[in-house]
């Protein structure tokens, strides 16, 4: 048994309780979250569905022009089976008019404004219906960097980010999420016939195990080879983690003051609740 | 003698202490009307756990109104209640109270401030520097706060100082999980709760809260321990809960004939050795 394995059962208590009281005790009752057709946002959509009620839960599935049409299907499929309300607001128009005025832009910049624009879009429906924004992102994509900063990893709250992707394989086994989704290859359907795994170079069970060692554990490196694992692999991810690390703090703020909010400016969000 | 114990497994809200009081005010009647002789709350009932600068602002004198009507209400129930005491030179402590018959019968500072991993109380609190026994109602009581539980001295100093009831209140976050039936940090805290139970020959009445509070879970699962080890009543696991459990005079002296373990400890040899200890550290 691999040491990600996890106990599904005692995980899905934990984060239902999380999303329902995260939800409840500031006030509100509804959450809002976009819906690709991927794993991820489908296992959210079914935690979120089990802690607030389907009637409670929003989703907007917002494909581009080149996403996968399966996507947009897969998305449905999710939503139909849970009876949540959801609706579908392509992004092409929003997304194309910006880069007429920037025609030579890259993949890149054009996925990330796909990203945030979609951001915008949960941000404007969370204030439509009083709904908090659910994120998405798993831990696996968090240390890696492997997301748009203010775009697919912003949130108000994100029930999955402390769980490895292999380990969102198994809780969405547990939570019933359809078959085809689970058993299709994760993709960020930037274009047509991408793969996470084929970008990144490495597949996520290979990485989760490496990771899971060297964040959770806390092995050094030469535990990290003596346990089987590449050098060139280990120094890769190490520096991905460390590259990316700015996307997972809030923005650097200079300091003059005694008290400067996040440093010696120090409450909890749920201050008050 | 024989009594019920009532052990609230609450969820205290962040920095309400108004809201956490009335929250405890109802415990303390149900306790009432259940019978029990005493009711016992989680650390920081009072405040709720991740208070970080709000400390300041939550803490409490012994002479508060607050204090003084748990007090009051002591009169009916005996209560342990976890608290931020603020004392008159300004120093701030994660206390706890044993308020006996309208009382303050004891007041235990927590001891061991743990400031790892996702804990960060040293930054904020004064340490404790007190173990000691108390008489009570229900025979000789030694009270702890949570981390303090993890080192062995605290509770064996306390069954030394003739504690035959072991009393902690925790907020303790649950985390660990794998593969296994439960999180890391409850198998860990049930394991030391039984030891340390059998070990010092003596009842352990452990609660925990429950609750979320920026992400971070309480994993509740209170529990009354026999003075063999034997878990004889537990609350819930992640939900709140009002265990109640009935402590047996019968099982104490039972287990004090069978396994004198307390009896036979050498206070001399401890302190021999402690003291050679002490001294070569010094050099």
């Amino acid at each position: 048994m691999s040491s990600l394995t996890v106990n599904t059962k005692l995980l899905r208590k934990i984060l239902v309780g999380f999303i329902r009281e995260e939800v409840t005790k500031v006030g509100l009752c509804r959450a809002v979250l976009g819906l690709s057709g991927g794993i991820d946002s489908a296992l959210v959509v079914y935690l979120a569905a089990e802690a607030l009620g389907p009637e409670n839960v929003h989703a907007c599935i917002m494909p581009y022009r080149t996403s996968n049409p399966e996507s947009e299907a897969h998305a449905r499929l999710a939503a139909g089976e849970l009876g949540i309300n959801f609706e579908v607001i392509e992004i092409t128009e929003m997304v194309d008019a910006y880069f007429e005025l920037f025609p030579d832009a890259d993949n890149m910049r054009r996925g990330n404004k796909m990203a945030r624009e979609r951001m915008t879009i949960l941000y404007d429906h969370s204030a439509a219906h009083s709904a908090l924004v659910l994120g998405t992102s798993n831990k696996t994509e968090l240390l890696l960097g492997y997301g748009t900063l203010f775009g697919d990893m912003a949130s108000a709250l994100n029930p999955i980010g402390d769980i490895y992707k292999s380990q969102v394989w198994q809780l969405s086994e547990e939570m019933g999420v359809p078959r085809v989704i689970i058993d299709k290859k994760p993709s960020a359907d930037l274009w047509a016939g991408q793969t996470d795994e084929q970008e990144l170079g490495f597949s996520y069970r290979e990485v989760d195990e490496l990771l899971f060692r060297m964040v959770d554990l806390r092995c050094n490196r030469e535990e990290l080879i003596a346990a089987g694992f590449a050098p060139e692999f280990i120094d890769l991810i190490y520096g991905k983690v460390q590259s990316s690390h700015f996307k997972r703090r809030l923005p650097v703020i200079a300091k003059v003051s005694n008290r400067t909010i996040d440093r010696d400016f120090r409450y909890s969000r749920d201050w008050g609740k | 003698m024989d009594f019920t114990v009532a052990l609230a497994q609450i969820k205290p809200k962040l920095g309400c202490v108004a809201d956490n009081l009335a929250m405890i005010e109802e415990a303390v009647a149900q306790g009432i009307r259940e019978g029990a002789g005493l009711v016992v709350f989680p650390e920081l009932a009072l405040t709720g756990y991740f208070l970080k600068d709000l400390v300041p602002e939550v803490a409490l004198s012994l002479d508060s109104p607050e204090i003084r009507r748990l007090a009051e209400l002591s009169r009916q129930i005996s209560i342990a209640v976890g608290f931020v005491e603020v004392t008159s030179d300004f120093l701030f402590f994660n206390s706890a109270l044993y308020l006996e018959d309208g009382a303050i019968r004891h007041l235990h500072r927590k001891v061991y401030l743990p400031t790892y991993g996702l804990f960060d109380e040293q930054r904020y609190l004064a340490r404790g520097e007190r173990l000691r026994a108390f008489d009570t109602r229900f025979g000789r009581i030694g009270m702890l706060i949570c981390e303090d539980m993890w080192h062995l001295s605290a509770p064996y100093i306390l069954a030394m100082d003739g504690a035959t009831t072991l009393i902690c209140l925790s907020s303790s976050p649950g985390r660990g999980l794998s593969a296994g039936e439960s999180l890391g940090s409850t198998s860990a805290w049930q394991r030391l709760t039984s030891t340390t139970a059998m070990f010092l020959n003596s009842r352990v009445l452990y609660c925990n809260r429950v609750g979320y509070e920026d992400g971070v879970n309480f994993w509740g699962g209170s529990e009354s321990v026999d003075p063999s080890g034997s878990v004889t009543a537990r609350g819930k696991i992640l939900e709140e809960d009002f265990v109640l459990a009935r402590i047996e005079e019968g099982a104490l002296r039972r287990e004090r004939i069978f396994s004198p373990m307390m009896r036979d400890e050498n206070l001399f040899v401890t302190m021999k050795e402690l003291r050679r200890i002490e001294k070569e550290r010094d050099c």
